[in-house]
């Protein structure tokens, strides 16, 4: 699998959420996803950006274009050193929230993409990365 | 930090959502709009999301919090204008705006504000005051010309 294109964005305020929103409806934009799903990907990237402000003291969002030979899709990597999450499975869970967030932003982006993956380590952050195929 | 206007229209308070909302913003539109209902007396809340490409746990959190406060201050709440796109993804992302109500577009929101008022309340609010009515113009009144033109609007 090839990346096309890569760039990475700060995700430390408000702002950086916003701008990370509208980086991915243009990027889902340009490799031709319809409207829904554009609208999948970019909600997704919003709970997961505000999860990284939030709950991660503040990271970077890394978009990717991917071409696998076969097809093209758009990968975004959150990262932040923050205090990680002790429980995946937990938190994955509906109406989970170690917070004061109505407990869908884990689970709910999952349900969004193709592809979800969640690595976090206590004390050291917490990585997730979704992929949606055009 | 950017602020989003509410108009006011007789008894109702109106929003239109024409940016794309720092969680902020968005904060502080909750906090107006209940301070506006309050201060206001108004009796109905519409918010108008037809530009808005996304809506979120955090948006959806918003409209659903507005249409609790305003409950108990007495005023309905109807979101008007999600694109179907938004609602598809909405329902995927298990969000479900308890107590918001939803319209397909301004037009139906203002009728559907307006069923939830006792009837008297509106008739009241539309109707012209007798002294209010123009002198009809084949029938100048007492006083010539002169006068009939002075309370002419045209």
């Amino acid at each position: 699998m090839r990346v096309v294109k890569t760039e990475t964005y700060a995700v430390r305020t408000d702002a950086d959420v916003v701008q990370v929103r509208q980086a991915v409806r243009s990027w889902s934009a340009e490799l031709r996803f319809t409207l829904v799903d554009q609208t999948k990907m970019v909600t997704a990237a919003s709970e997961l950006a505000r999860n990284a402000v939030v709950y991660g003291g503040g990271g970077i969002a890394r978009l990717e274009t991917l071409d696998d030979g076969a097809r093209r899709g758009l990968r975004v990597v959150f990262e932040d050193q923050g205090p990680g999450i002790p429980d995946i499975e937990l938190a994955l869970r509906d109406g989970f929230t170690s917070g004061n967030g109505l407990g869908l932003g884990l689970g709910g982006a999952r349900r969004l993409v193709n592809d979800f993956d969640v690595r976090s380590t206590p004390g050291q952050g917490t990585s997730v990365t979704i992929t949606r195929w055009a | 930090m950017e602020r989003i206007p509410i108009l006011r229209m007789g008894e109702f308070l109106l929003v239109t959502i024409q940016v794309d909302m720092h969680d902020r913003t968005a904060l502080a539109l909750q906090d107006d709009l209940t301070s506006r209902i309050a201060d206001s007396g108004a009796r109905g809340v519409l918010i108008d999301i037809s530009s808005l490409d996304i809506v979120d746990s955090f948006i959806g959190r918003m409209l659903a919090n507005i249409a609790a406060m305003a409950r108990v201050l007495d005023a309905a709440t109807v979101v008007t204008g999600m694109r179907p796109a938004v609602a598809i993804t909405l329902v995927e992302l298990g969000l479900e705006l308890p107590g918001v109500r939803t319209a397909l577009n301004v037009e139906k929101g203002m009728a559907l504000l307006r069923r939830a008022l006792p009837p008297a309340e509106v008739e009241l609010d539309e109707d012209d005051a007798p002294g209010a009515a123009h002198a009809p113009d084949a029938a100048p009144p007492p006083g010539g010309t002169k006068g009939a033109h002075a309370r002419r609007e045209d």
